[in-house]
């Protein structure tokens, strides 16, 4: 079915102008109704996008239009297309954004139109940057999502928010600095007439690139995205940020936000520079299994915060997803998708239910609740699903993803397989640890205080609509994974159909 | 010379060339016939004819945009047009409007004599825009000069501040200094350029088409050398480039807000425009301009950020910020001597330098109280929650000069640093490719120490903190704010508005700029 109009442009330009419609000071009830349309409208166009993605697409994008913003000098024009690839995440995107946006329309934040209004301009970034094919445009539209977050966390943030906004600030820059320019020696170097991946991906084919000017800029590539995706141990901005940040900014941050990084690696980086990732490979499979999986994994357990927990746990997440790279295969980077979406999902909702049980509780610190389920039957239901969804458990989106990661792991380095499979033990630990210190057990001193003063009522229904609609998320995803699995194989195949030249020495690993 | 001569000489002067720049001279004697025919109690009107004034020329340039007599010499060889040159007519008109606008709300606070200050902002704007189509170095140093002592009354016009005087002082010593300096750079080129033994020599060797010339015949003369080190020195006071920045903090703290603005951007963007003509002048001594310049550049760069990091006073920040803006914008020349494009960048980086700092300066004046030096970063707490006008222009302005997507700044710094990637693939010996990844790199660890104070003032305004309650008898140090008049808004609403939309299409106006 064709749209008279380009959906993935819409998708980017009404969350925009509503949050411009919002900023004009609109009185209270329309100012709800025109954010919610501006979250509902990506949602449901990403919908349609993947309702109608082409099953036979190979990597080759659909949807494709060019818009010259005036810098075609440069090569720079907004192309927006989907391929395979792009699309799951384009559709998470959509998804996370709907769910946090309406979570944020009844929360009782101070200022709301302007929280509203960030968080939309956020969702336009978030769009923009899996429908951009202009690299360019993939990079800017990542900083416009960004730059709300920092204030979102400044301003509406916990305890520790000016900290907290600040260091974000400065390593996501960092960050994002360092792949720009990554980004922009890969455009020179392999002297393409234009930015777009499908260009850089054509000229690259042709004319090939040395061996050591792809080693330096896929480690400027792979540390520029590895902060931001918080590779350890660059990580240390994302459970403090996340601890922080008002709830509808950590889900959609650590939900979509974060996997720009991976996206890029997955895209660009490791399709264009493959003897570049060959040099690297060792070092950040190594630092991701050791550092993100079972370093940061017994951190986790150690959390008494709930929040903190959350966010750490999904640092410890991003562990499996460079595990998956770096098997380069197309199993594996199948498999990384396929988590990406369900981890943008399933995080998202975490986030969401801590934050609801905050304001059960009045507290994050999880010796000072207990028997929670007494009051929140289905709250209590709802965290623990999202908990075996983070865990990963089949009949859930995460399983797939993680099966098929470790089922090509096992190609890369049987020896990092078996010590990240211990990282599921770890997050069951501390999920399940979770659940019952929350919601079971007796009641604690302090929570029985705050249940005399006020009675913790169940979710209201405000808040069960944006958890529903991630629980349904993971669960189609999860009972029916061809839904998606069928356009990011047949992308994934044609990107990554030959292995590296440089053979990957796997076997000093594997010994 | 007898009279037939100049007569001769008169009668092919296109005058009709310069007549933007006339315009704006005619505009200031209009202003002062004003101030002698108008009752003193009708002054107020002397303003608001300088903006009807400036607002008619600035529509004028608007209309033909296109710059013409491209590369033609005029009066004699002193002025020629170059592709940027009506670009720069309606960057300057435009910088000398905001400040006459930001005057008017600023000098409104002190008890000073109101009219001075708006002629002598349109004769600087005059010189600055003949300076940025000198050909000849006479009319260079005439024109540098007439911006100069023009900044003398200005810096120092709120002659009752002792800071202001201090400023004042201060400007007039170091840039009599860089005066000297760049005098000397002049002379040594032209003695040596002058010198019937050498081959190329000219008895007109103040002309850049002779001097270009003559180097290019002698590739390697030690007086030219130095004389090329001595000018280029003078210019880089008037962009406060290291190591000639110290006067920067103390005169952008002490002279008045609007003129502050008037230094940062229109001075700022005269010295780049008369450095990208002298760098193609002395292009037959690329490897030495090169040096120096990159040199420059990283030690720019590099305080102007750190510098700018401890500062708690507003002014003193966005003055040595703005040195290091200077840093960037001297890595594009260095991109401009082998990648022609490099000087478009630059223009565009200035313009959205200019609608940002203006909406900062703006929110700055609003802020400020009767004593303009005493500008801190704690007068800023709760801005965001009382006006949020003001707060989110502030916003937009620091993020823009911060360089943060989607904004103008971003576009500039991204097209600055692209051109200079251009040219890492042809570089200049004696410097290699590595200089110039080099130097990208060091402007982005700038980049990244600028967020940091960027945000700083972008979280006094907008994040809460603690602050002490009055004693007894204590009275609140933060001064009253001006309240916002509609006029104003409108101004500053625009500014803002262009930071967004010039970083979201940068259509029109990367045509004028022969970006594409």
């Amino acid at each position: 079915m064709n749209l008279p109009f380009d959906p993935l442009l819409v998708s980017i330009v009404a969350p925009l102008l509503a949050a411009g419609m919002l900023s004009l000071g609109l009185p209270a009830k329309l100012g709800k109704a025109v954010a919610a349309i501006g979250f509902l409208l990506p949602a449901l166009l990403a919908l349609h996008c993947w309702f109608y993605f082409p099953t036979d697409l190979g990597a080759d994008y659909t949807y494709l239009t060019g818009y010259d913003t005036g810098l075609s000098y440069f090569g720079i024009n907004l192309m927006l297309g989907l391929n395979g690839i792009s699309m799951p995440l384009f559709l998470m995107a959509g998804i996370v954004g709907l769910a946090s946006g309406l979570y944020a329309i009844q929360s009782k934040a101070e200022r709301l139109p302007l929280y509203l209004g960030l968080l939309l301009v956020m969702q336009a970034g978030l769009m923009g940057v899996f429908a951009s094919v202009d690299v360019f445009f993939f990079y800017f539209f990542h900083e416009l999502a960004l730059i709300p977050t920092f204030i979102m966390v400044g301003i509406w943030g916990g305890r520790d928010r000016g900290y907290a906004a600040m260091k974000m600030t400065i390593y996501l820059t960092i960050g994002a600095m360092l792949s720009l320019l990554g980004l922009i020696a890969l455009y020179f170097k392999s002297g393409a007439d234009n930015f777009t991946i499908i260009e850089l991906h054509r000229v690259i084919a042709e004319n090939g690139l040395r061996e050591s000017i792809q080693s330096n800029i896929f480690a400027l590539l792979l540390f520029g995205f590895g902060i931001l995706v918080s590779l350890w141990p660059f990580h240390t901005w994302a459970p403090l940020g996340y601890s922080e940040a008002p709830s509808s900014a950590a889900m959609l941050h650590s939900g979509v936000l974060k996997k720009f990084g991976l996206y890029g690696l997955i895209q660009i980086a490791l399709p264009l520079l493959p003897e570049g990732f060959s040099n690297w490979v060792c070092l950040f499979a190594g630092l991701a299994v050791f550092g993100n999986l079972i370093v940061i994994g017994l951190v986790t357990i150690a959390q008494s915060d709930l929040k903190k927990m959350v966010a750490y746990s999904s640092v410890m997440h991003m562990g499996y997803a460079f595990l998956g790279l770096a098997c380069y295969s197309a199993v594996g980077i199948g498999g990384v998708i396929m988590m990406m979406v369900a981890h943008g999902l399933s995080v998202a909702l975490l986030f969401l239910l801590s934050t609801s049980i905050h304001h059960r509780t009045k507290t994050f610190e999880m010796s000072d609740m207990g028997g929670l389920v007494k009051y929140t039957p289905v709250l209590a239901a709802f965290f623990v699903i999202a908990t075996f969804a983070s865990i990963g458990l089949p009949g859930l989106a995460n399983f797939w993803g993680e099966l098929a990661i470790f089922v090509a792991a096992w190609d890369f380095s049987p020896t990092l397989t078996v010590v990240s499979v211990s990282g599921v033990v770890i997050s069951a630990i501390y999920g399940l640890r979770a659940a019952a210190k929350v919601f079971f057990g007796p009641e604690s001193e302090a929570f029985a205080k705050v249940v005399a003063e006020n009675k913790p009522a169940d979710l209201c229904i405000c808040e069960k609509i944006p958890a529903l609609i991630l629980i349904i998320a993971l669960f189609a995803i999860g009972l029916w994974p061809k839904t998606i699995s069928g356009p990011v194989t047949n992308a994934a195949e044609v990107l990554y159909a030959t292995a590296p030249s440089a053979a990957v020495d796997t076997a000093q690993l594997s010994r | 010379m007898n009279s037939e001569l100049l007569k001769a000489a008169a009668a092919d002067n296109p005058w009709m060339a310069i007549a933007p720049e006339m315009a704006l001279a005619c505009l200031a004697l209009i202003l002062l016939v004003a101030e002698i025919f108008l009752p003193k109690s009708k002054h107020s009107l002397v303003p608001a004819i300088s903006v009807a004034g400036q607002l008619g020329i600035l529509c004028g340039l608007l209309i033909n945009w296109k710059s013409i007599g491209v590369g033609q010499p005029i009066f004699n060889g002193m002025l020629m047009a170059g592709p940027h040159t009506q670009f720069l007519r309606t960057f300057f008109v435009a910088s000398s409007l905001l400040v006459s606008l930001l005057g008017i709300v600023a000098l409104a606070k002190q008890k000073m004599p109101k009219v001075e200050f708006f002629v002598i902002v349109l004769v600087v704007s005059a010189a600055m825009m003949l300076l940025s189509q000198a050909n000849h170095f006479v009319l260079l140093f005439v024109a540098l000069e007439t911006v100069t002592v023009g900044f003398y009354i200005l810096v120092s016009y709120v002659r009752t501040n002792p800071l202001t005087l201090e400023a004042g002082l201060k400007y007039l010593i170091t840039g009599a200094l860089s005066s000297g300096i760049l005098l000397f750079g002049i002379v040594l080129l032209y003695g040596v350029a002058g010198n019937p033994t050498l081959e190329g020599s000219s008895a007109t060797s103040m002309n850049f088409d002779s001097l270009y010339g003559f180097l290019q015949a002698n590739p390697d003369n030690f007086l030219a050398s130095l004389g090329i080190v001595f000018v280029l020195s003078g210019v880089a006071f008037k962009i406060g480039a290291v190591p000639f920045q110290i006067w920067i903090p103390d005169v952008y703290q002490g002279a008045p807000t609007p003129v502050t603005a008037f230094l940062a951007v229109s001075s700022k963007a005269a010295g780049f425009a008369i450095l990208l003509i002298l760098v193609g002048v002395f292009a037959p001594y690329a490897g030495l301009v090169a040096t120096v310049i990159s040199l420059m550049a990283v030690a720019t760069i590099i305080f102007g950020n750190l510098a700018a990091l401890t500062q708690h006073n507003v002014k003193r920040l966005i003055g040595l910020s703005g040195v290091s803006h200077a840093g960037y914008l001297l890595l594009g020349v260095l991109a401009a001597m082998t990648v022609p494009v490099a000087a478009s960048a630059i223009y565009f980086y200035l313009f959205a330098y200019l609608l940002a700092s203006f909406a900062v300066f703006g929110v700055m004046t609003h802020v400020a109280g009767v004593d303009d030096a005493d500008q801190e970063l704690d007068h800023y707490a709760g801005l965001a929650k009382s006006n949020p006008f003001l707060g989110g222009v502030l916003a937009i302005g620091l993020g823009s000069l911060a360089g943060i997507p989607p904004l103008a700044g971003f576009m500039g710094k991204l097209l600055v640093f692209m051109t200079v990637f251009a040219a890492a693939t042809a570089p200049i010996s004696p410097l290699t490719s590595g200089c110039y990844y080099g130097l990208l790199g060091v402007a982005v660890v700038g980049v990244v120490i600028s967020i940091y104070y960027y945000f700083g003032w972008i979280k006094a305004a907008y994040f809460d903190t603690w602050r002490a309650p009055l004693l007894e008898g204590e009275t609140d140090p933060t001064p009253a704010r001006t309240p916002v008049a509609p006029w104003m808004r409108l101004t500053l609403g625009l500014l803002a508005l262009g930071s967004i939309l010039l970083g979201l299409y940068q259509g029109p106006v990367a045509t004028w700029l022969r970006l594409r």
